[in-house]
């Protein structure tokens, strides 16, 4: 197949292009919640972001906080942001920080205001800014403008044979066009981290990659009670006969292909060293995961699943595919791209893989995802630790 | 064409069922990703679609391999044709 060379997206400021146009309404914390839900409610067009954190965080936790925050408003699928917090200073840490992008950006604080002042004067500019954003049009721009983040979510061993290759078929086809690529789930490496760290472009990005595998797997037997029988694998994993973290492991990291990671990023952090494959440190709980790749700038999502997972995100579109016949046939409005027939023998990867590059870039174009179309917008944020 | 197991690495020690399920003594085919090739096996027990067996005998304290690696260590015996899984196998990590 000819890979297309172009998709149509949302041109910004910055240079980046998005696959969507949202104008988003964010709470800075959990208590600023009511009043950006209010603003969407007012302002048709705009999706707020509720979470529920934000409050008396500090050090490294913190920092993760701001840089999802201000990652999210600086997403190329985000056309214009709203900022609402309850006090001024960390309002404007976050509005300063998205507005390096040139996108419009206003920020609001409830104190000394109370909800409904904050309500009506946010929901004002969000009116001007959802306006403004709905006479963007769709331009032609080169398919090294997607940054295409995988994560693999309620896997099976179907999503070892056949999904979670079909994405690194993908991958593999679609590196040498200059696209990013993100992978994370730094435990559901465990088996296979070694293997992992030789796919290290340099001898730094393994090494990079060794160092941030053993902190997180430390963290884990530090907290570990037994084992984590129903955790990793989870009991979904484990009726789809998945039996050990090792199985899933070399099972997750089919998804790569043959692609080498240049660099491991931190949680949320935006990739710098240009195009290519990066490793990000996530939790592989789904919703946090895809929530600090869209944080980092990805503007598009490949979600592999086997036993059926059903996440999206507010503003990165979540492709799911699976290669399990009885999820396709019992759970199908869940699902974008169906490759069971690799099962059977009727598809090859390849083949798979250029039916996954076709749906992957009809939803970069607008196709909205099933995910999209059944209202999935898990929002979550990575808490690192407790609150002072 | 029809395939009722597939493996991924002819190193494996064990394949994964790929339709709805297999029954006892069912004659099944299998074919190894990693070089096309073909085998038979009969299973011992039922198992379902995508649910391991076993592809020869193995003892407590075995290794159970897939993708040609490490997947974990047999903690009750399993013959060849067996269902394997979280009653035999173990993860060697947590």
């Amino acid at each position: 197949m000819e890979i297309p060379k172009s998709f149509l997206g949302y041109k910004r400021e910055n240079g980046r292009a998005g696959t969507r146009n949202h104008v988003i309404i964010l709470p800075v914390d959990d208590i600023s919640n009511a009043c950006a839900e209010a603003v969407a409610n007012n302002i048709k067009g705009t999706i707020a972001l509720p979470h529920s954190y934000g409050r008396l965080q500090f050090g490294a936790d913190l920092e993760l906080h701001f840089r999802t925050m201000i990652g999210t408003g600086c997403n190329p699928n985000v056309a214009a942001v709203i900022v609402i917090g309850i006090e001024p200073k960390w309002t404007k840490r976050i509005v300063d920080g998205i507005a390096k992008t040139g996108k419009p950006v206003e920020g609001f604080h409830i104190e000394r205001t109370g909800d409904i002042g904050t309500t009506m004067k946010a929901s004002k500019k969000a009116q001007e800014f959802v306006m403004w954003a709905s006479e963007k049009q769709r331009e032609e721009c080169p398919i090294s403008d997607l940054w295409i983040s995988v994560k693999c979510g309620e896997s099976d061993t179907t999503s070892g044979l056949a999904s979670n290759p079909t994405v690194g078929n993908l991958m593999d086809k679609l590196e040498p066009l200059g696209v990013h690529l993100c992978f994370g789930e730094t435990s559901e490496l465990t088996g296979a981290e070694k293997v992992c760290a030789t796919r290290g472009a340099t001898k730094e990005a393994s090494d990079k990659f060794m160092k941030t595998w053993n902190d997180y797997n430390d963290f884990i037997l530090k907290e570990a009670t037994d084992d984590l029988s129903e955790s990793q694998p989870t009991a979904g994993n484990i009726a789809g006969g998945l039996t050990t973290i090792e199985e899933k492991a070399f099972g997750n990291f089919q998804k790569i292909g043959n692609c080498k990671f240049i660099d491991v990023l931190e949680p949320a952090e935006e990739p710098k060293k240009g195009k290519g494959l990066y490793f990000m440190d996530t939790s592989s709980a789904a919703a946090e995961c895809v929530t600090l790749q869209a944080a980092a700038g990805f503007n598009i999502h490949l979600f592999p699943t086997g036993q059926g997972n059903i996440v999206g995100n507010p503003i990165e579109p979540v492709i799911k595919l699976t290669a399990n016949p009885l999820t396709v046939k019992g759970m199908g409005e869940h699902i974008d791209c169906d490759v069971s027939k690799i099962l059977s023998r009727e598809m090859n990867l390849s083949e798979a893989g250029d039916e996954l590059i076709k749906t992957t870039l009809r939803v970069a174009n607008g196709r909205l995802t099933c995910a999209e179309a059944l209202g999935h917008k898990e929002f979550v944020m990575t808490k690192l630790y407790r609150s002072a | 064409m029809a395939t009722d197991i597939i493996i991924h690495d002819k190193k494996d020690n064990v394949g994964v069922v790929v339709i709805e399920k297999i029954t006892p003594k069912q004659d099944c085919k299998c074919w190894v990703m990693e070089d096309d090739s073909s085998a038979n096996i009969q299973s011992l027990d039922e198992i379902p679609l995508g649910h391991k067996i076993a592809m020869t005998d193995l003892n407590e304290g075995d290794t159970v391999l897939k993708y040609g690696h490490d997947i974990g260590k047999v903690v009750k015996s399993i013959k060849k044709g067996q269902h394997v899984h979280v009653h035999n196998v173990k993860t060697k990590k947590w």
